[in-house]
């Protein structure tokens, strides 16, 4: 796991702060708001011991989502306020237009990071305990969605093996898309009908072993909320005030409702 | 400790168990026989407690004197966490031990069953073997009175399931009460000093010292299907020489998975491929069955200038009959006459003649009565002929089979064999996965044996046969 000053703070503190962060960014349009965010949340990345590299190559998809974005709103968007910057064919780009996208794509970044940022840091098993001792969260809960979570990469191999056994049972669908289609749709339900055996036989397992006994639980692994952590939370509720008061004293500031 | 006991499954018509009478004293270690079938596993679970009162009717009573501990069949389904350490202390959590007791515990039972990694190993990076062991020690930690062992090294590896009964032998406590199922009998007798046999619905048939058992009951528990030590098993000797060759590979290699490997299997010849875990024995049979595509090598079959990889799935079927480890990863409809009929029919054969064949497999394979059955409510020794009767379904003449006898009983390995034997003689070339030994020398015309021998250049085929 990461080494930084903020990447040991306890999970669910590090969890409330990106939401606390998050959640503003939600509520304006213009591209201010979300450009500050993305500074601060670029600036704090050290402190969580990540590199940028490691965290842009765990952010590719949001890049893909952004082109997505960009594309679209040049060609579609409705609003073409703003001077026309150039009308390749029937298409019409204005400022307007290319500010709202700009806009959208920053926002996506700017929510999307701190969530990234959370589980890059985050140890599974430290999150579950957690979640149970400091958000009393219930260890049924907790506890079994962590033990799913283990088993989900054995869904892998398992699809590989049930797509090979169908090839040498004699089915493939060439290049009908609707075979593929169901052959898909036939795997898929064959993978869902194994990882339910398996999950009945290790709940099973886990019962024998006094899950869910109703005696009290006792925690192997201690996570402490300390003030720390609570400063952290502080701060990052500044931090993201301070990005919204920056963009309504500049003007930029564009409620999503009104 | 059981009065006439009873458990019959939510909406099943036959009692599951019955009539059990049984007294085990403290600190007895005892062996549970019995044909499959014979309720040898929801005995079992009824003694951990984990029959819920709401999933079927109960008939007399259970008690049992101190806490206990189950270990099943599969690693892979009973680790909960990340860590080793962590899973260890999963148990103690649960039950509220004292925090500043856990850790302790946790390395008390590690130490008892020889783990001998540090408590932050990951657990999916250990071997089948050692996975058993850990969930061993997550049951030893929290101080069972009664261990209830249900078949704890059917799936594993000869090298792992070795690991596992050491770890068993070494860990108990003189005080602790052990109940154990397993077929392999001559694998358990080290750890038991009484045997009980049961019978489908009719409660204890036998019950005192193995040797009294086995001297008593030996022929017909074999014949029941389990594995009583010092019952010879059949040999059967090819009745021809190998003909034509079916498939050869030269220089095939995977990345990762496999290192090169050449070698060719004929028409009328069983080639057993052994090799410990990781040799790359399972990708080998994939490679040969068409399934995977070599990274490098050529693989021909069926004087075919396409590679089996490169072919159309029909094409496939009906040259080259795949059998993988799992049994159910080969079924595709929900019923058991469905499955032989689906190969036939996409091969397009009349219906009446579908129906011929699927009724001959059926019949062949001893399941005729289950024709209307779901494939995946069979038990393993049915389902594993059930998906060597799908491969034979397309009259392949080559057949790829990936551990066959893996966790059968005696019956189900004396079919299997025998049935073996004759598709061999009919014609059919065979190439069987195994770590199996008696599977090797009752069956196997060659022997391929993918032992790494680094540095040493590998040693190629060796032949042998039951006789010389």
């Amino acid at each position: 796991m990461s080494t930084g000053v903020l990447a040991r703070r306890n999970p669910v503190a590090k969890l409330g702060a990106a939401l606390l962060f998050s959640l503003p960014l939600v509520a304006t349009l213009d591209p201010v708001t979300p450009a500050l965010a993305l500074l601060i949340e670029l600036l704090a990345l050290p402190f969580f011991g990540l590199r940028y590299a490691v965290v842009a190559r765990r952010a590719w998809p949001l890049a893909l989502a952004a082109a997505g974005i960009l594309v679209t709103m040049t060609l579609f968007a409705a609003d073409r306020s703003g001077s026309v910057l150039a009308s390749p064919g029937p298409f019409v780009i204005t400022t307007g237009v290319l500010r709202d996208a700009l806009g959208l794509v920053l926002r996506v970044f700017a929510v999307a990071l701190p969530g990234i940022i959370v589980f890059a840091t985050t140890d599974p098993t430290d999150l579950a305990d957690a979640l149970v001792q400091n958000a009393k969260a219930p260890a049924r809960f907790a506890i079994g969605a962590l033990a799913a979570f283990r088993m989900i990469p054995l869904l892998t191999s398992e699809w590989q093996m049930l797509s090979l056994a169908r090839r040498a049972r004699g089915i493939d669908a060439g290049r009908n898309p609707l075979a593929k289609l169901h052959l898909f749709g036939s795997t898929a339900f064959a993978l869902l009908v194994g990882a339910l055996r398996r999950g009945g036989r290790l709940a099973t397992a886990m019962d024998a072993r006094g899950f869910d006994s109703g005696l009290p639980r006792t925690f192997a692994r201690i996570q402490k909320f300390s003030p720390a952590d609570v400063a952290l939370l502080v701060v990052t509720a500044l931090a993201s005030g301070a990005a919204l008061t920056i963009s309504i004293l500049t003007g930029f500031f564009n409620p999503i409702i009104g | 400790m059981l009065r006439g006991f009873g458990w019959r499954h939510a909406g099943r018509r036959n009692w599951a168990v019955r009539g059990v009478d049984l007294h085990i004293r403290s600190g007895e270690r005892v062996l549970l026989l019995g044909p499959s079938g014979s309720g040898k596993s929801t005995l079992l679970a009824a003694l951990a407690g984990l029959l819920p009162e709401d999933s079927g009717e109960s008939e007399g009573t259970v008690t049992v004197g101190g806490r206990p501990g189950i270990l099943f069949q599969d690693p892979q389904t009973q680790l909960v966490m990340a860590r080793s350490g962590d899973d260890v202390a999963f148990g103690l959590e649960n039950t509220g031990v004292r925090a500043a007791d856990i850790w302790p515990r946790v390395s008390d039972a590690l130490d008892r069953v020889g783990f001998a990694y540090p408590i932050t190993r990951q657990t999916h990076a250990l071997s089948g073997g050692e996975q058993q062991r850990l969930a061993l020690a997550g049951i030893l930690a929290l101080r069972p009175g009664l261990l209830l062992l249900d078949e704890p090294t059917a799936n594993l590896d000869p090298p792992g399931a070795e690991l596992v009964r050491e770890a068993i032998a070494k860990a108990l406590d003189p005080d602790t009460t052990l109940i154990i199922v397993e077929h392999r009998v001559a694998e358990a007798l080290p750890l038991v000093d009484r045997a009980v046999v049961l019978e489908p619905g009719g409660g204890v048939i036998a019950d005192g010292a193995p040797e009294v058992i086995f001297a008593g009951h030996g022929p017909a528990l074999a014949e029941q299907g389990v594995w009583v030590p010092g019952y010879p098993l059949p040999r059967f000797q090819a009745v021809s020489t190998p003909a034509d060759h079916l498939v050869r590979a030269k220089h095939v290699t995977v990345r990762d998975r496999l290192p090169p490997i050449s070698l060719a299997v004929s028409s009328g010849e069983v080639l057993a491929v052994t090799g410990p875990n990781g040799a790359g024995k399972s990708t080998m049979a994939l490679v040969m069955g068409g399934l995977l595509a070599p990274a490098s090598g050529r693989v021909t079959a069926f004087d075919d200038p396409k590679p089996p990889h490169r072919w159309r799935a029909r094409l496939l079927a009906e040259r080259i009959g795949s059998v993988f480890q799992s049994p159910e990863h080969q079924f595709v409809t929900s019923r058991v006459h469905d499955e032989l009929a689906l190969g036939p029919r996409r091969q397009g054969r009349s219906p009446a003649e579908v129906t011929r064949i699927a009724d001959d497999l059926l019949s062949r394979l001893r399941l005729t009565s289950l024709a209307g059955a779901n494939p995946h409510t069979l038990s393993g020794g049915e389902a594993r002929r059930l998906s060597v009767a799908t491969a034979l379904a397309t009259a392949p003449r080559l057949l790829v089979l990936d551990e066959p006898t893996f966790g059968q009983d005696r019956s189900t390995w004396i079919e299997l064999v025998t049935l073996l034997a004759t598709l061999r003689d009919e014609g059919h070339g065979i190439l069987a996965v195994t770590h199996d030994d008696a599977f090797v020398t009752s069956l196997a015309d060659r022997v391929h044996d993918l032992t790494p021998a680094e540095p040493l250049p590998r040693r190629n085929t060796s032949r042998f046969g039951p006789s010389t």
